[in-house]
């Protein structure tokens, strides 16, 4: 489908939108985000102090800490908010059943003895996987209540044609995927061209049908923070189910600052319109410390509720070893290895 | 609370994070918790101790010994001791006990960091992240200063031995603020800190000397007001750095007015934090919390007066207030919290009585809906909307977590209720327009102003107010000159003649013989541009030598003195605004005038002096040429700050400036003071030596036809002390520049502690001829103050 002009809500065409109204947190159920017409005042009037960002991200690591019990139940949450991701051209569906094993068992039985959490059936938050491997995740899966994630749309440069690239979400879609992880076209932010970006997302999303659209914006690649707010305020408009910070394949992928710009616009937009995006970096986290980082930004800029799988992942790896060494160490006082933990 | 891992994985709260404070705990064991002075490399035998209180826990934590005045005696004697050999030791051999110093820092971070918080009841984070690295910053910096020393400050010296005194918000960083350039420069030290947070300063004495530094370099006197009443009394004190409050700084000033010592005072402030409507607001709101709630509100320079553009004032106060809910506030020793305790119970009493105070003259008050721990000094963060800018919060000083908010319009009324104050310590400009953020920031009165950020330091910036913030740099280049002097010169000044007697009668007497032939020439007093005559009606005998009437100048009063301030602040805002060029191209006139007349002025001198004036005429032009050379070069700098961005310390104009000339030599005593001042854009208000008034009154017709704006320069004849205290009294005069005789100096000091007016004296005879003497930087310096606008920058 395509959006006509008519329908975009253009600068300055109609009444001012009763902004800023209180809005209470979702509860158990988050209903989804509908988008609304493309707000362009509202887009330009995004602007990001890069240097007063950075600041502010930098002491987040400084300003909060868990530890102990805490420190091990914060990792625990982490691992059940993990897209559990491998997008290598050397997949298999060998390795990737390797990798549903492990997002379904995350953690060695004896280990969650230990920790006495046996009745919290820790899992990640989903597998992600390239087109070509979502049915074997759908039934390596099967049973086990964790989406199959499939990354689209031309993933990672998001330049192929874009009847393919929708042809491409149906697909995914078709095979059993439950979350799709688009790409939006970077040249649409780097040339300022909101309308184009926002017809873009908008068709992705429709495509996505049933199917919970996180929107990659490839922050890398787009220059500066405040282009990164503009294409965060655009892709929510447009219906993102979530903001996702990186392909995993830019030269920079998530960071601090990028993800308090990014959540500082979901607030924006929660407050403005009461709907709820999900969040997630992706990308060079890898270990369990950073990990916690990102747990600490999200309670302080968006709440606890932001917490949950439903509205916040991880796009890692890697990660998950690192946090089972973690809690192996609280569990045992010693030291743990990598070997030691099952592969993924 | 959630304590098991699965009550806490559904709850997701944070537990508590603990620094341990063992090792503090242990070095105070080590002591028996009982602390004497640190005096000439040793501890003096505890006496009369008082107790050191944990404010977190309301604990007893020390004993330590209350100074008397021969503590403090004691002290000086071993800095005066000591001196000699530091102050002659090189540059490169204090940089190595700074270098030493800056090391001993690092490698006890972590004690320092818990004793501060322990001790003082800020956050460990702010110890750690913030305090103890920024100590251990100002040492190395300076040991590259004390490296320098020799070519740097050419031709000065360690201002000998200091007594500085330290407030308690930032303990080991306030030290390291004064002792680090002292030691640098080659002073020696006596340090009292605040009796609530003396820990931190003993223990570093005591590291310092295991690091090598000579015994008596450095000495530590704790006690409370009377200790530091004491060190300021010391007649064997060479110079007095000060850090508190301006209640007090206005006390040191009174009681070293007349001693000739050296003075920095960092006071006082109430630093506007003003947000335009293109700010990025949510980083505008971190930016508060940095400025407020950052070591509980209690730092001098804390961004406590909000004002903000009127369209945006809603939003943002909503976005305060939930921020302020997710602060945390407990255990300073706790790694998770944004807020420690308040020092002290009784500084708490002071916020809730003014707390209350605000509420009862209707400021809203609001705080968040958590509370605060009951045991300890604590105090939650608050914020007050709706404050005019007559409430008592938006004026006084809280040095607590209390932001008080207000609207502007226009940026023109952003930068006058910014300086609505008696204050000038600091100021926070948020707006991502840089046109409208550059042109703000130097039209705010304060020493350092903060674009997009706040609460930066760096050793390399200088640190320091305008107005009743106090004097003095502390950081940088511009820090470093207040702990050195000028080595005296070899050559001797002349014997300056005696000023003769005027007569104490006001009415002209009758000339013994009659008055010249020629047309009568009647002196008048010199005010905004135009010749005006003395608001009294009464005129001064003017007499030669030989006891001839040489003429009668205006009796000026301080009607006279008003007027001509107001003249001199009329015309402050055009001058300053004046290209360096444009002012150095009037300077360039006013010799070339002079020049014309050189003849005539030369004559006048001998009339008056018996001397020959044609080589003080000479010289007078000369310096004119000095001063429109320098009008365009005295440059600030661009300080090398760790930040990405520029640090501009930018040389700004004191004021208006009163100038009491010297006798010694009337027209090039004259023309040195006040060819500076105006060089660097102020403007004057001047009276001439009483005995020799006429060079002074001829000259203002020169300015007349050489372009100087009205107003720029006045000139009031008189009684020149009873003018010069009217002038050190005034609240609308930025400084005082006394070169006319001790008493009148020691009056002006007293006097100027009214607004803390910079007062620059001179205590001894100076040769003016001799141009090392009667120009060049230090008059500059004087005649300007440093601002650094800090200029974070990146996309």
């Amino acid at each position: 489908m395509t959006i006509t002009r008519a329908n975009l809500h253009l600068a300055g065409a109609d009444a001012v939108t009763p902004a800023h109204v209180r809005h209470e947190p979702p509860g158990e159920h988050v209903e989804r985000n509908p988008g609304q017409p493309l707000d362009l005042d509202l887009v330009l009037a995004q602007h990001v102090n890069k240097s007063a960002t950075e600041r502010r991200a930098a002491t987040i690591p400084t300003r909060r800490t868990v530890k102990k019990q805490w420190q091990a139940a914060w990792l625990l949450r982490a691992i059940t908010l993990i897209d559990l991701t491998t997008l290598s051209g050397d997949d298999t569906p060998g390795n990737v059943r390797r990798l549903c094993a492990k997002a379904m068992h995350p953690l060695r039985p004896d280990l969650e003895a230990l920790l006495g959490v046996e009745s919290l059936h820790v899992t990640t938050g989903a597998v992600c996987v390239y087109h070509a491997l979502v049915p074997t995740a759908v039934e390596a899966l099967r049973g086990s209540g964790i989406p199959v994630a499939a990354v689209s749309t031309g993933f990672p440069a998001g330049l192929s044609p874009f009847s393919t690239r929708l042809a491409e979400v149906r697909e995914s879609v078709a095979a059993g995927a439950r979350e799709i992880d688009i790409v939006i076209t970077r040249g649409h932010v780097l040339t300022g061209d909101w309308h184009a970006l926002y017809e873009e997302v908008r068709a992705f999303r429709e495509a996505c049908g049933d199917a919970h659209m996180k929107a990659i914006l490839a922050t890398g690649e787009l220059a500066t923070l405040t282009n990164v707010a503009r294409a965060s305020m655009v892709a929510m408009m447009a219906g993102a189910d979530f903001i996702k910070t990186s392909t995993g394949k830019e030269g920079v992928n998530a960071t601090l600052p990028v993800s308090l710009v990014m959540t500082r616009m979901i607030r924006a937009y929660f407050e403005r319109t009461g709907y709820a995006v999900g969040y997630k970096p992706a990308g060079g986290i890898r270990s369990a410390k950073n990990a916690l980082e990102y747990l600490y930004l999200i309670k302080e800029e968006l709440g606890d509720r932001w917490l949950r799988a439903d509205l916040f992942r991880f796009g890692a790896s890697g990660l998950l070893t690192d946090i089972e060494r973690q809690l192996e160490h609280f569990a045992t006082g010693r030291y743990a290895a990598a070997h030691r933990q099952p592969m993924v | 609370m959630a304590s098991t891992v699965p009550e806490i994985f559904r709850s997701m709260e944070y537990g508590p994070a603990p620094e341990s404070d063992k090792a503090a705990l242990a070095w105070i064991d080590a002591h028996k918790s009982t602390f004497g002075h640190h005096i000439g490399g040793a501890w003096t035998k505890p006496k009369a101790t008082f107790d050191v209180i944990n404010p977190a826990t309301a604990k007893v934590i020390a004993k330590v010994s209350q100074g008397s005045t021969a503590d403090v005696d004691a002290a000086v004697k071993a800095a005066r001791a000591a001196l000699p050999a530091w102050r002659a030791s090189s540059g490169h051999d204090r940089a190595r006990q700074l270098y030493a110093l800056a090391r001993a820092v690092q490698r006890h971070a972590r004690l320092f960091a818990v004793l501060e918080t322990i001790d003082n009841g800020k956050s460990i984070r702010e110890t750690r992240d913030i305090d103890i690295p920024l100590v251990a910053r100002h040492f190395y910096h300076h040991a590259g200063w004390a490296q320098l020393f020799e070519t740097e400050f050419a031709g000065h010296q360690g201002a000998g031995v200091v007594g500085q005194i330290i407030p308690w918000n930032f303990p080991l960083l306030m030290l390291a603020w004064k002792v680090a350039p002292a030691l640098a420069a080659g002073c020696t030290v006596v340090l009292k800190p605040a009796e609530y947070t003396p820990l931190t300063a003993l223990a570093f004495a005591e590291i310092a000397r295991e690091a090598g530094l000579p015994a008596g370099v450095l000495n530590i006197v704790t006690g409370d007001g009377a200790t530091g009443a004491a060190l300021v009394d010391h007649p064997d004190v060479d110079k007095l750095a000060f850090t508190g409050s301006t209640d007090v700084g206005r006390i040191i000033r009174k009681h070293t007015a007349g001693s000739g010592k050296k003075l920095s005072l960092e006071l006082g402030g109430k630093s506007p934090f003003v947000v335009f409507d293109d700010a990025d607001l949510d980083s505008v709101v971190e930016g508060v919390v940095d400025a407020i709630w950052f070591n509980q509100g209690q730092v001098c320079c804390a961004g406590s007066r909000l004002l903000v553009k009127e369209g945006i004032y809603d939003r943002l106060t909503e976005k305060l207030r939930t921020r302020m809910e997710k602060l945390r506030i407990g255990s300073p020793l706790d790694k998770a919290v944004d807020m420690g305790a308040i020092v002290a119970p009784v500084q708490l009493e002071r916020i809730a009585s003014l707390v209350e105070q605000g509420k009862q003259e209707g400021c809203e008050c609001w705080q968040p809906s958590w509370a605060v721990p009951k045991e300890g000094s604590f105090y939650p963060p608050t914020l007050f909307t709706n404050v005019a800018p007559s409430a008592t919060l938006a004026q006084v000083e809280i040095f607590g977590p209390v932001l008080v908010s207000m609207t502007f319009r226009t940026p023109e009324e952003a930068v006058a209720l910014a300086n609505n104050t008696p204050f000038g310590l600091a100021a926070s400009v948020w707006s991502d327009n840089l046109n409208l953020a550059l042109d703000v920031a130097p039209k705010i009165k304060a020493g350092v102003v903060w674009i997009n950020c706040t609460n930066l330091f760096d050793a390399a910036a200088g640190f320091g107010g305008y107005r009743e913030s106090g004097y003095g740099r502390e950081g940088g280049r511009e820090g470093m000159w207040e702990y050195v002097k000028p080595i005296a010169p070899s050559k001797a000044p002349k014997a300056v003649k005696p000023a003769k007697p005027v007569a104490k009668q006001r009415a002209t007497v009758p000339a013994s013989e009659p008055a010249s032939v020629g047309i009568d020439r009647t002196p008048k007093l010199f005010i905004g541009g135009k010749q005006a005559r003395p608001d009294s009606g009464y005129s001064i005998r003017v007499e030669g030598p030989s006891g001839a009437h040489l003429g009668d100048v205006g009796d000026g009063n301080r009607k006279d003195i008003r007027n001509a301030v107001e003249a001199a602040r009329g015309a402050l805002g055009g001058w300053s605004r004046a290209s360096g060029h444009n002012r150095g191209q009037i300077l360039y006139y006013v010799a070339e005038n002079l020049s014309a007349r050189a003849a005539e002025f030369a004559a006048r001198l001998r009339n008056m002096t018996g001397v020959d004036g044609a080589a003080e005429v000479d010289a007078t032009i000369r310096r004119l040429f000095t001063y429109a050379a320098w009008a365009d070069k005295w440059d600030g700098q661009v300080h090398q700050t760790p930040i990405r961005g520029v640090t501009l310390a930018m040389h700004e104009p004191v004021g208006v400036i009163g100038i009491a000339a010297p006798a010694a030599a009337p027209l090039l005593g004259f023309v040195s003071l006040v060819a500076p001042a105006i060089a660097c854009g102020n403007t004057v208000v001047a009276t001439p030596s009483e005995p020799y008034p006429l060079a002074v009154t001829d000259f203002y017709q020169v300015l007349e036809t050489s372009d100087v704006p009205a107003g720029v320069v006045n000139i009031v004849t008189g009684h020149a002390d009873e003018l010069a205290k009217v002038l050190a009294d005034h609240d609308d005069v930025d400084a005082i520049w006394h070169f006319n005789g001790r008493d009148g100096a020691k009056a002006c000091e007293l006097a100027s502690c009214g607004n803390m007016k910079q007062t620059w004296c001179d205590w001894s005879p100076r040769d003016w001829m001799d141009a090392a003497q009667g120009e060049g930087r230090a008059f500059l310096r004087h005649a300007t103050q440093v601002k650094n606008i800090w200029i974070p920058y990146g996309e």
